[in-house]
């Protein structure tokens, strides 16, 4: 069954995916740099300003989209245990495939890498079955 | 050279505004994208469509000019082998997304409106340096 969805609810998922990709695009153009998150929170942990101030960007963009719409108060979110071992896994993941949903499934979908199509094809089909596994996750 | 930061600045603000905009930092939307064999909600297919076209262009782009706008050296080209390493990474990526409906850029953008994303974050930091300790990069 496929969840009902309005024009305007399509309308944000794309509107947000094209913001992603603009922020994509301009690390790209200005620097040649790749927006993958993994790579560049390894980078602000080894203390690089630039990937420190890329990260400290998301949470002020989340903010200032709250403060604009209002939405995203009644977000839930798994157990804390829960939580703890998915952050692990994905992890162990990005790790080993040297990217997550941003280096493989944005950027490097977009320059129509193999590498990155398997990748994505795996995250998803991966992600479909651990949910088809272990449901939906109670708050 | 002091603009290095405030454009990587900028653009994390744009992407973490897109995150929120899309529903990715909404667990729930993430984990009814993956839900194919429950009720499916397809709208995240429209962000992901809407973010690799974007950046194509700006992939085209550049690829076309040879080199970034503020940077002299030219562009690296990205490894292209598909090895066992990537496979299972892959898969152990994709197990740890649908068992929270968090990826890491989603759970940095909602750590300040809801800090327990943080769990998720430390357990991510925990995975990368752990596997970079013990394994290097690819």
């Amino acid at each position: 069954m496929i969840v009902a969805l309005s024009v305007a609810d399509w309308s944000l998922a794309l509107a947000g995916g094209a913001l992603i990709g603009l922020a994509a695009a301009g690390l790209m153009l200005t620097f040649g740099r790749v927006a993958g998150v993994s790579g560049l929170v390894r980078n602000a942990l080894s203390g690089r300003i630039e990937a420190i101030a890329f990260v400290l960007g998301l949470p002020l963009g989340a903010l200032l989209i709250r403060g604009l719409t209002g939405g995203g108060a009644g977000v839930a979110f798994a157990s804390p245990g829960r939580l703890a071992l998915a952050g692990l896994l994905v992890g162990i993941g990005a790790g080993l495939a040297n990217g997550c949903t941003s280096g493989h499934s944005v950027c490097g979908i977009a320059r129509l890498s193999p590498r990155s199509l398997v990748a994505t094809m795996l995250f998803i089909a991966a992600g479909a079955g651990m949910v088809a596994l272990v449901g939906v996750p109670a708050p | 050279m002091s603009s290095r930061p405030l454009l990587f600045l900028l653009c994390g603000v744009v992407f973490g505004a897109g995150l929120a905009l899309s529903g990715m930092t909404d667990p729930a939307k993430v984990v009814g994208f993956l839900d194919f064999f429950g009720h499916w909600d397809p709208r995240l297919t429209a962000t992901m469509g809407g973010a690799v076209a974007v950046a194509a262009l700006g992939q085209w782009l550049v690829r076309r000019r040879g080199r970034a706008l503020l940077c002299a050296e030219p562009l690296g080209t990205p490894s292209s082998r598909i090895d066992a390493r990537l496979l299972a990474g892959s898969v152990i990526f994709g197990a740890g997304w649908g068992l929270a409906g968090l990826c890491p850029a989603p759970a940095l953008a909602v750590s300040v409106q809801h800090p327990v994303a943080l769990l998720f974050v430390a357990g991510f930091v925990a995975g990368l340096l752990g596997v970079a300790r013990l394994g290097g990069r690819g």
